[in-house]
């Protein structure tokens, strides 16, 4: 099964940060308001790195990477939330 | 409000209430339907042919979204845990009065309905929804109620609640949301099918219509309820019909006759365009108004049912002055979560305010289309998306008038009263 990653954004704790349009412009526009407009379409591969950061830096944790089936992008796959890793050595 | 007699070919949930559209008590609904065939507990049988029949019937729901009301109920019965059935006649639009109507004439339609529902899925309750100003149908569904327990009727337990008195309070996640304790407001469900649920149990909520009709397909069958209707989308449908018309009221049709049928029933004159389906549905320009009122016909001419809600704008009426009043009014009833809502309907409503005086240019306009780009689908729930469509269609459906009013000024119609009921603001917002 062909899986793909999106872009999901919970518009109701979103405040308009705006910190993921500046991590990921490739992805993530920003209205006039202030707040952001995602790309619809699958994660290109070579954005992921940019992606995760986005999803971390996001102050409301509005911001979530779902991965989904490519037949059917409405239904998640499973809990999807990009895991955040902390390095493991302390520095 | 008054009410029209309908013809007797199309009273359905309308059947047996007189030119004074009495309520009926539970002897007369007996009286007029008969009793209603509940099943013994568990009975697996049943419920097949119950899902089946109503499947057969191609019932679609009539809250707005008609989505075929069978693959809803069968959704819920592969949920593991007993489902609740939630009623839903909050009726959030104010052109809408049928689901009152329903509610204060004939309660026991809409709680057999309920009640075949809640044995189909083996249910443990019944909470029925009417806003918090809706006293009337609150107090006729806790009468019936009442009734039905005095002549033990059977079924499940039926529990009234009065939800906050808002436009949105009514959407399917913020039903259940505040049934779940919470505040009214719409719930960001990124997933489909996303089920409801109330304290831990997956939830049916259906439109208060939506079961009467269920009552009346579970007692004379889906072949009678297709006897009517088009083979796409079969039965009767409750509409309520108001502005420049004659008589305004409620008026069950034949799903597909025209809408100009049903406002002559009205008794509508020429008309300048009518909106269908509600604050967040669609114009239908003056030369369509024959257009059969179904999903497919309006969908033909870029409109959609939407609630059964039938507005006509007089002839020489600015459909342009009416929206911007409208789209104002939305703009006020938002749950204010969203920034897209928040932020993007006061803009959209202002610009075609600029535009239904007559001080817009090219410019305004350019942008009040692209910002109407820019809201589309971006809210939790799909409130900022009606605005938008609204707001689209009165461009389209009025599209002279809009390059009138941006090149000569406001048509002498956008000062007219308006033909459309906006309530006013709550005083105090109330989300619990």
């Amino acid at each position: 099964m062909a899986v793909e990653r999106l872009l999901r954004l919970d518009p109701v704790v979103c405040d308009a940060f705006g910190h993921c349009a500046e991590l990921v412009p490739e992805l993530i526009g920003i209205d006039e308001w202030g707040y952001p407009v995602v790309d619809p379409s699958p994660i290109p591969p070579h954005l992921m790195d940019h992606v995760e950061a986005a999803v971390r830096a996001c102050p409301r944790n509005a911001l979530s990477v779902q991965r989904v089936a490519a037949s059917n992008p409405r239904r998640p796959i499973a809990s999807s939330r990009v895991v955040v890793r902390r390095s493991s050595q302390a520095r | 409000m008054t009410t029209l007699e309908a013809g007797p070919a199309t009273a359905r949930l309308l059947a047996g209430l007189g030119p004074a559209a009495a309520r009926l008590d539970l002897g007369s609904h007996l009286a007029v339907h008969g009793p209603l065939a509940l099943p013994g507990r568990r009975d697996r049988h049943w419920a097949d042919s119950f899902v089946g029949a109503t499947a057969e019937s191609g019932l679609t729901g009539r809250g707005g979204a008609g989505f075929p009301t069978a693959r809803k109920l069968q959704t819920l019965r592969s949920e593991r845990r007993r489902p609740v059935v939630v009623v839903n006649a909050m009726e959030g639009e104010p052109a809408s009065r049928k689901d009152q109507f329903l509610a204060t004439r004939v309660p026991h339609l809409v709680l057999d309905g309920a009640t075949l529902m809640a044995a189909c899925l083996n249910a443990p309750g019944i909470s029925v929804c009417v806003a918090r100003g809706s006293t009337a149908a609150a107090r006729s569904f806790a009468a019936a109620v009442a009734e039905r327990e005095r002549a033990g009727v059977g079924g499940v337990p039926i529990t009234v609640v009065q939800p906050p008195d808002r436009y949105v309070a009514g959407e399917e996640s913020a039903l259940s949301n505040w049934l779940d304790g919470g505040n009214s407001r719409p719930q960001f469900r990124p997933d489909r099918p996303a089920i409801p649920r109330v304290k831990g149990r997956p939830a049916l909520v259906d439109n208060a219509e939506t079961l009467a009709h269920v009552a009346l397909v579970a007692r004379y069958g889906p072949a009678w309820f297709r006897q009517l209707g088009t083979p796409g989308s079969p039965g009767t449908t409750l509409v309520t019909v108001s502005g420049s018309v004659d008589d305004p009221g409620i008026l069950e049709v034949p799903i597909g006759t025209p809408v100009s049928s049903v406002l002559a029933t009205a008794g509508a004159g020429s008309t300048g365009g009518v909106l269908l389906g509600g604050y967040g549905g669609t114009w239908l320009a003056p030369t369509d108004v024959g257009t059969p009122y179904d999903p497919v016909s309006l969908r033909d001419v870029g409109c959609t049912t939407g609630v059964g809600v039938m507005i006509a704008l007089p002839a020489g009426g600015c459909g342009l002055a009416e929206t911007a009043r409208i789209a104002h009014w939305m703009a006020s009833e938002s749950a204010g979560q969203c920034g897209p809502c928040v932020f993007g309907l006061p803009a959209v409503a202002q610009d075609l305010t600029v535009i239904a005086r007559g001080r817009a240019g090219h410019r305004d306009a350019d942008r009040l289309w692209a910002r109407l780009g820019t809201i589309d689908g971006r809210g939790a729930c799909r409130h900022p998306d009606g605005v938008v469509r609204l707001i689209r269609s009165a461009v389209t459906a009025f599209a002279g008038d809009v390059n009138r009013h941006l090149s000569h000024g406001p048509c002498p119609g956008a000062a007219w009263p308006s033909v459309i009921p906006l309530p006013r603001g709550a005083e105090v917002v109330e989300w619990r």
